[in-house]
C-alpha cells in the first residue's frame, strides 16, 4: 500500500504524484472574497453555496472555507456552511479544508466533517505545547494538517529560517505524536513581491528554495500556500496578478509545490502570458534584477483589462515569424491568413510534409494539450480543427506531387474509421469525436450515417485501419453495435474497438458489447476521452495497462449486474395495471379538436420558431455545461459559450435570410379508445383515400371494424415499479378514455422537421473544410426542429385542438413543461417502442406531407425531426415506463403479433432480466 | 493515542495470533434470536421496571409514567441476564470467536426513546460483563480457542451529518459533542465490563463514527490504556453508499486515524450485495478486514430468508477470494447460520495485511 495521502468527501481523494498539483478553491473565503464575505454577513448562505459549487464545478479537489472576520460570529458562521455543504452533493463530494487563524474555529468546523479533510492551519506560534496539543486534536478527528512556517520569533520570511522552522515542526509531529507525514502539508509562507519594499524582492524565491529543499527532506509530505498573496500589490490589474501567478506556480510546482489555495478555473497558462509580461514577471518572482518591479510597473498598465473586457488581440502577432503566426492561428482558430502563412511555410520547407509535421502539427499538440487540461474548450478546438484543415488542403496537392516523386507518405497516429451505425442518421457527436481525432494526427476515415456493418469492416481492412468507432444515438443502434461487434469476431478483427454516443453507456458497452468482441472494445463518454482512449490504444506501452483496467472495470459491471438480483422489485403486470392512473370519466368530458384530421404545414415561418429556441441543449450539445442564458457569464465556459452564441445568431440570420432550411410539418387528431394498454383510433372513413400509401399494417385493421370504421391499435407499456398506493403505474393509454365510459376521446400526432434542405449547406463547408460551421449549422436545425415541436404543441393547445385556448406561457415556462397536456415520442421514456412510430408515420403520411422518412432503425431522416403524441387529459404526464419484466413482455408480444424475442431485442434497454 | 498500552496485552496478544492463523468468526443477529422468547411487556420490564419505575433508583425523575418497554432489547441484559447469556453462550457453541456485547442502543440518546437514559452506562458494563462470563466459561473449555467480548457502540437515533428537516439542511437534531459524551460514557461502561475490544458499528452516518472514534481516544488517554477497535460500516442500498453519502473507499479513509484493528461492512444488505464494497475495502485497508451481513433482503414480512446454506456458500467465494480476516452475521442470522460459516471459511487462509505482503514481496 503506498504511501499517499488519502482524503475524503463523500468521495476518496488520494493524492498521487500523477496529480501533479492540487487545486484547492479559494473563493469561499471571507478575508480573499469581498463578495463572499458580503454573502455571509448578509446571511445569504444558499448564494454562498452556490460558490463552493462553482469552485468544485472549476475544478477544486478541496475547499478551503474561512470565516475569519470580526464582525461575524466565525465559529457558527463555519458550522452552518459546512452543514450546508453538506446536503450537496457536487460540493461535499471533495474534502474541505478548514482555515482558520482560530482553533475554536477549526474545531467548531471539524466537528461537522464526516470525511477526512484538512486544517488550515496550526503553528508553533504559541510554544511546542499549544502546537502539539492542537496536532494531536487535529489527529483524533482524523484530519490532516497545514503547518505554518511560523514560531515563537515568528513568521519566517527567508528559506533558512522556513525550512528550519518546519524540519522541527516535522520532527515534533511524527516523533512526539506519531502523526503520519503523509498528513503533513508545510505552509512556507507566500507574501507579497513588488512591493517597492527591498527585503520584499527575494520572498517568491525563499518560497520556492525552501520548497525545494522541504521536499527534499520529507518526500512525503506536501507543500501548499496561498497563491494570490503573492501579487498583493498588483491588485486591482488582474492580468497581471494572474502573469504572477501562473509564473510563481510555474516554478514553485517545479520545485516540489504539490497543493495550493487557487481560484481554482481562472490560472493562466505559463505559455499564454504574453512574452514581454512573463520576462517582466519572472524578473520580479526570481528576482533577477534590482529595477525588476520598475520595470513591470512601467508595463502593468498596459494588460489592465477593462471592465468586462478580456485583454484583446491586436494583429500583433502578424509580425512574428511564421511558424509562430501558424500557431497562433490554430490555438486561436483564425482562419483568415492561413493560406498566405502556409504557403510561406512551405517556401520555407524542403518538403511540404514538413510543414504539417513541423509547425501545424507543432500548434496543435498545443490544442489538444490545452484542450486535455481542460483549459480549452470544444467550439475553440473545432475552429483549431478547421484552420488545420485548411492548411492541409492547401498543401494537398504539394504533398501528392511529392509523393509521386519520392514515395514519402508521412506518418500519424493512426487510422480510425468512425461511422453512425445502420439504421441512425444522427451525427453531430461522432463529427465532433471525428475533429478532435483529426486534431491529435490520427487519420479519420468517417463514413457517414447509416452504414452497414459490412461496409465499416470492408473499409476497415482496405485501410490497415487500427481503430473502428461506432455511434449511434437513438436506442435501436445499441443492437446493431453489438451486432457489428459479434460481425468484428466472426471475421477475425484484432483491432480496438470504440463505441460513444447518447444511449451508449459504460454499463451497455460491458454487458451487451464488450462480450461479443475478444480485442478491446472501450465505450467513450464524450469528445474530450476520445482523444486518451485512442493514444492509450494505438500505444504499444500503454495499450496492456490500459486495456487491463477496462476489462477488470468491465467484469466488475458483469459481476455486480450478474448479482444485482431484483435491483427494485417490480410488480407483476396485473398488479401495475390494477394500480393504474385513476379518472373519474363519468365527470369528464374530453375536450373535442376544433380541427379533426390531417394539417400539412408546408413552409413554417423560421422567424417564429427562433424565438422558441430552448438554447441549454445547444450548449450541451458542444460539451459545455451551464444553463442558458447564465452560461453566457460563466466564469469559466462563459467567454467561449458567448463566441459559440454570437456564432449561432449569425448563422441563423443566413439560415433565415438566405431559406438555407425549410420547415415541415403535420399534425392529426384522430377519435380514441382505451383499451388495456392499447389505444385504439377510429379513422374517418375515407381517410385512406386521402393517403394512398398507407400500409397493409393499417387497413388489416378495417376487417373487424366494429362501426365499419378503419381501426388502427397503438400498443403502450405500462410502469412496474413497486410503488406506493397513491402513485400510479401509468401507461400512456390511461390518459384516453375507455370504451366503458362511453365518451369522445381523441388522440393527436405530429411530425415535424427543421432540417429540409440541409444537406447542400453541410456539403457545401464540408468542401470548404469548414467542420466547425457544419457542425453548428446541424446543432442549429435541430435546435429549431425542437422549437418547431413546442411551437406547434402551443398551437395545439390554443388553436387546432383549442383545449386551452388561453393559455399564455413565456418560452421559459414552455421548456419547463408548465403546460397542461403532453407530447411523448415513440423511443422515449413514455413509450420506449421505436417501432410505433410506423403507426404514426403512416397515420400522418409524415413522407408525403412534412418530408420526413424513417429509417431501419425507426431513426427519423432529416435527423431535425420531432414526432409524437399528443394528450391533452389535464392529469396527462411525463414519465419514464423504466424496467419490465418477462411476463408484461409476453403481453406486450401477443398484442403485437410479435414473438418474444422481437420484443426483447427492440425494447432491451428496458428488461428486467437477461434473454436467453 | 496508538502509543498507549492495551489495557489487557495478554488477551490482544491471543487475539493477534488467532488472527494470523484463520478467519476469526464473529456471531450472528441478537434481535432474532430475542424474536423466539416472545416476551411481552411484562417480560421486559422483568421485576425491577414491573412498577412503572426503576426500582433501583430513588430518584423521582426515573422513568417517569408508563412508556412501554417492550423492544427496548438492551433492557433484557438487566431484566433477563439468562436470555442474554443463552444468546451469546448459542453461538460460542456454534462456534463464534467473538461475541458482540447487546449494547447496540445502549446510548443515552438511543435509551431516551424509553426515558431510560440514566442507564446507559450501566447496560454496557452489564452488557459486557454478560458477554465476559459466556466467554470465559467457553475459552476455559476450548484453550486452543480462545474467546473475545466485543463491545459494540451502536449508530444512535440520530445522525450528525444529515438534517432531519427537508426545509432546513443546515439544520442537525444531534451535535458532534453531545455523541462524544454519549459514547464516552458507554464506552466506558464497556471497558469496566470486562470488553476485549470495542467496535463501533451499523455506521449509517461516518460524523457519528468519528465521535465515537474522537471519545475512545480522548477515553484512552485519559485512562492511561486502550482497548483494539473494531469499525464497521453499513453500505444502505445498491447505491454502494453509506446514508450519508460516502463511498466505501472514502468511508475508510474518514476512520482510518485510531488505527483500528479492522475495517469492515455490516447489515443493510445480504452477503452477496455486499461483496463489491467488501472487496473494495479488502483492496486498500492497512487493517483487518471484516463483514457480518443480513441473511439477505428482508421480504415483504420484513423477515431474512437466506438460509445458512445460502449464506455460507456466498461467505465462502469471499473467503476462499481471500477477502477476509472476520465474518460473522447480523440482521436475521442464527447459530446455524453461524455454524454453517464458521464451516465454509474453516479451510481459507485470512486476508494478509498489505504490510505483509509487502515484506514477503
Amino acid at each position: 500500500m503506498p504511501r499517499y495521502t488519502r482524503l475524503s468527501g463523500l468521495e476518496p481523494l488520494v493524492i498521487t504524484p500523477d496529480l501533479l498539483f492540487v487545486n484547492i478553491g479559494e473563493r469561499t473565503n471571507v478575508t480573499g472574497s469581498a463578495q463572499f464575505k458580503k454573502l455571509i454577513k448578509e446571511d445569504r448562505y444558499e448564494e454562498a453555496v452556490e460558490v463552493a459549487r462553482q469552485q468544485v464545478a472549476n475544478g477544486a479537489q478541496i475547499v478551503d472555507v474561512n470565516m475569519d472576520e470580526g464582525l461575524i460570529d466565525s465559529e457558527a458562521a463555519m458550522t452552518r456552511f459546512l452543514n450546508l455543504i453538506a446536503a450537496e452533493p457536487d460540493i461535499a463530494r471533495v474534502p474541505v479544508m478548514v482555515d482558520s487563524s482560530k482553533w475554536t474555529v477549526i474545531e467548531a468546523g471539524l466537528r461537522c466533517l464526516q470525511g477526512k479533510g484538512v486544517v488550515n492551519s496550526i503553528s508553533m506560534k504559541e510554544g511546542e505545547e499549544a502546537f502539539l496539543e492542537h496536532a494531536r486534536k487535529v489527529q483524533q478527528y482524523g484530519a490532516a494538517v497545514v503547518v505554518m512556517a511560523f514560531d515563537e520569533q515568528g513568521q519566517a520570511d527567508t528559506c533558512a529560517r522556513k525550512v528550519d522552522i518546519c524540519s522541527r515542526a516535522y520532527q515534533l509531529l511524527t516523533e512526539e505524536l506519531d502523526f503520519p507525514p503523509e498528513d503533513i502539508i508545510f505552509d512556507p509562507n507566500i507574501f507579497a513581491i513588488g512591493t517597492g519594499i527591498e527585503e520584499h524582492n527575494n520572498y517568491a524565491v525563499d518560497f520556492i528554495e525552501a520548497t525545494r529543499e522541504l521536499k527534499k527532506r520529507f518526500p512525503l509530505s506536501h507543500i501548499s500556500g496561498g497563491v494570490s498573496n503573492v501579487s498583493f500589490s498588483f491588485r486591482g490589474n488582474n492580468t497581471v496578478r494572474e502573469a504572477i501567478h501562473s509564473v510563481f506556480l510555474y516554478h514553485a510546482i517545479k520545485a516540489g509545490m504539490d497543493m495550493g489555495i487557487v481560484n481554482a478555473g481562472a490560472l493562466m497558462i505559463y505559455d499564454d502570458v504574453p512574452e514581454e509580461l512573463r520576462e517582466r514577471v519572472e524578473d520580479v518572482v526570481l528576482n533577477r534584477r534590482s529595477d525588476a518591479t520598475e520595470r513591470l510597473l512601467d508595463i502593468a498598465d498596459r494588460y489592465r483589462a477593462k471592465k468586462g473586457e478580456a485583454v484583446v488581440e491586436n494583429l500583433a502577432w502578424r509580425e512574428k515569424p511564421v511558424q509562430e503566426r501558424l500557431a497562433h492561428a490554430l490555438v486561436h482558430g483564425i482562419d483568415q491568413f492561413v493560406d498566405g502563412d502556409t504557403e510561406e511555410a512551405r517556401q520555407l520547407s524542403t518538403r511540404p510534409l514538413d510543414v504539417i509535421e513541423g509547425p501545424l502539427m507543432a500548434g496543435m499538440n498545443v490544442v489538444g494539450d490545452l484542450f486535455g487540461a481542460g483549459k480549452m474548450f470544444l467550439p475553440q478546438v473545432v475552429k483549431s480543427a478547421r484552420v488545420m484543415k485548411k492548411a492541409v488542403a492547401y498543401l494537398l496537392p504539394y504533398i501528392e506531387a511529392e509523393k509521386l516523386r519520392t514515395g514519402d507518405v508521412g506518418k500519424n497516429n493512426g487510422t480510425i474509421i468512425m461511422a453512425t451505425v445502420k439504421g441512425d442518421v444522427h451525427d453531430i457527436g461522432k463529427n465532433i469525436v471525428g475533429v478532435v481525432l483529426r486534431c491529435n494526427n490520427f487519420e479519420v476515415i468517417d463514413l457517414g450515417v447509416m452504414v452497414p456493418a459490412q461496409k465499416i469492416l470492408d473499409t476497415a481492412r482496405e485501410h490497415n485501419a487500427d481503430i473502428i468507432g461506432l455511434s449511434g444515438l437513438i436506442t435501436p443502434s445499441l443492437e446493431e453495435m453489438s451486432q457489428v461487434a459479434r460481425e468484428m469476431q466472426r471475421q477475425d478483427f484484432h483491432i480496438p474497438l470504440l463505441i460513444g454516443g447518447a444511449t451508449t453507456s459504460r454499463a451497455h458497452t460491458a454487458l451487451k458489447i464488450e462480450p461479443h468482441y475478444k480485442s478491446p472494445t472501450v465505450w467513450v463518454k464524450d469528445a474530450s476521452r476520445a482523444v486518451g482512449v485512442a493514444q492509450s490504444l494505438v500505444s504499444k506501452e500503454l495499450v496492456d495497462k490500459f486495456m487491463e483496467k477496462i476489462r477488470a472495470e468491465y467484469a466488475d459491471i458483469r459481476e455486480r449486474h450478474k448479482n444485482r438480483g431484483a435491483a427494485k422489485t417490480l410488480v407483476p403486470l396485473e398488479h401495475a395495471r390494477a394500480q393504474r392512473f385513476q379518472c373519474d370519466w363519468a365527470n369528464y368530458t374530453p375536450p373535442q379538436p376544433n380541427k379533426p384530421g390531417l394539417t400539412v404545414f408546408d413552409n413554417y415561418d423560421l422567424t417564429e420558431l427562433r424565438r422558441y429556441i430552448d438554447w441549454t441543449p445547444f450548449f450541451q450539445a458542444w460539451e459545455l455545461a451551464g444553463r442558458y442564458p447564465a452560461i453566457l457569464k460563466d466564469d469559466i465556459v462563459g467567454k467561449q459559450a458567448t463566441e459559440l452564441f454570437a456564432d449561432a445568431q449569425a448563422m441563423l440570420d443566413k439560415i433565415i435570410a438566405e431559406r438555407w432550411l425549410t420547415a415541415r410539418a403535420v399534425i392529426g387528431f384522430w377519435e380514441a379508445v382505451a383499451d388495456g394498454d392499447d389505444i385504439e383510433l377510429l379513422l374517418p372513413r375515407g381517410a385512406r383515400g386521402e393517403a394512398p400509401g398507407m400500409a397493409p399494417a393499417l387497413r388489416s385493421e378495417e376487417k373487424d371494424g366494429m362501426r365499419g370504421q378503419p381501426r388502427v391499435k397503438l400498443h403502450h407499456l405500462r410502469q412496474q415499479a413497486e410503488k406506493p398506493v397513491e402513485r400510479p403505474d401509468f401507461c400512456l393509454s390511461d390518459f384516453i378514455a375507455p370504451k366503458s365510459a362511453n365518451k369522445h376521446d381523441w388522440l393527436g400526432g405530429f411530425a415535424v422537421t427543421a432540417g429540409i434542405g440541409i444537406e447542400e449547406h453541410v456539403a457545401r463547408f464540408e468542401a470548404g473544410h469548414d467542420d466547425y460551421s457544419a457542425i453548428l449549422l446541424k446543432s442549429l436545425a435541430d435546435r429549431l426542429a425542437e422549437a418547431f415541436a413546442e411551437r406547434m404543441h402551443e398551437r395545439v393547445r390554443r388553436e387546432f385542438w383549442g383545449y386551452q385556448p388561453d393559455e399564455s406561457l413565456d418560452n421559459e415556462s414552455l421548456i419547463d413543461e408548465k403546460y397542461s397536456g403532453i407530447r411523448p415520442a415513440p423511443g422515449y421514456p413514455a413509450c420506449p417502442d421505436h417501432t410505433e412510430k410506423t403507426a404514426l408515420f403512416e397515420l400522418l403520411d409524415a413522407h408525403r406531407n412534412a418530408g420526413i422518412q424513417l429509417t431501419e432503425g425507426f431513426a427519423m431522416y432529416p435527423a431535425a425531426a420531432v414526432s409524437g403524441w399528443y394528450f391533452s387529459h389535464p392529469g396527462s404526464q411525463y414519465f419514464v415506463v423504466g424496467r419490465i419484466t418477462r411476463e408484461q413482455v409476453e403481453d406486450y408480444a401477443k398484442r403485437k403479433a410479435w414473438t418474444r424475442a422481437e420484443v426483447e431485442r427492440w425494447l432491451a434497454p428496458n428488461l428486467d432480466y437477461d434473454p436467453e | 493515542m496508538s502509543t498507549l498500552p492495551w489495557l489487557h496485552p495478554q488477551r490482544v496478544a491471543l487475539l493477534e495470533a488467532a488472527m494470523r492463523e484463520r478467519i476469526l468468526i464473529l456471531d450472528g443477529g441478537m434481535g432474532t434470536m430475542l424474536q423466539g422468547h416472545e416476551l411481552d411487556e411484562h417480560g421486559f420490564r422483568g421485576e425491577r421496571f414491573a412498577d412503572g419505575r426503576d426500582n433501583n433508583h430513588t430518584h423521582a425523575h426515573d422513568h417517569p409514567g408508563s412508556c412501554d418497554l417492550k423492544g427496548n432489547n438492551d433492557l433484557l441484559t438487566l431484566t433477563k441476564p439468562e436470555i442474554i447469556r443463552g444468546v451469546h453462550e448459542a453461538y460460542l457453541e456454534a462456534g463464534a470467536d467473538l461475541v458482540e456485547t447487546n449494547t447496540f442502543n445502549s446510548t443515552r440518546i438511543s435509551q431516551a426513546d424509553y426515558h431510560l437514559e440514566h442507564l446507559a452506562y450501566e447496560l454496557n458494563r452489564e452488557g459486557a460483563k454478560l458477554a465476559r462470563e459466556a466467554c470465559d466459561i467457553y475459552s476455559a473449555k476450548t484453550p486452543a480457542k480462545p474467546r473475545f467480548v466485543i463491545g459494540v457502540l451502536g449508530p444512535t437515533s440520530r445522525t450528525a451529518s444529515l438534517s432531519p428537516d427537508v426545509n432546513d439542511p443546515g439544520f442537525r437534531n444531534v451535535t458532534f459533542e453531545e455523541l462524544v459524551a454519549n459514547y464516552t460514557e458507554s464506552a466506558g461502561g464497556l471497558m469496566d465490563g470486562g470488553a476485549d475490544l470495542i467496535m463501533v458499528e451499523t455506521i449509517f452516518d461516518t460524523l457519528n463514527a468519528k465521535a465515537a472514534l474522537f471519545a475512545l481516544s480522548e477515553l484512552f488517554r485519559a485512562r492511561g490504556n486502550r482497548l483494539p477497535v473494531m469499525i464497521s460500516g453499513t453500505i444502505t442500498d445498491r447505491s454502494g453508499r453509506t446514508l450519508s453519502g460516502q463511498t466505501a473507499e472514502a468511508f475508510y479513509y474518514s476512520v482510518q486515524h485510531i488505527r483500528p484493528l479492522s475495517v469492515g461492512l455490516n447489515c443493510a444488505l445480504g452477503a452477496a450485495d455486499l461483496r463489491p464494497h467488501v472487496q473494495t475495502l479488502s483492496n486498500i485497508a492497512e487493517c483487518f478486514v471484516s463483514t457480518h451481513p443480513n441473511a439477505g433482503l428482508p421480504n415483504a414480512f420484513g423477515e431474512y430468508d437466506e438460509t445458512p446454506a445460502q449464506m455460507a456458500s456466498v461467505i465462502g467465494g469471499f473467503a476462499r477470494d481471500g477477502l477476509l480476516n472476520m465474518v460473522g452475521g447480523c440482521c436475521g442470522t442464527t447459530p446455524a447460520h453461524i455454524k454453517a460459516i464458521a464451516e465454509a471459511v474453516s479451510q481459507c487462509a485470512p486476508r494478509a495485511l498489505p504490510s505483509e505482503t509487502a515484506q514477503a514481496a
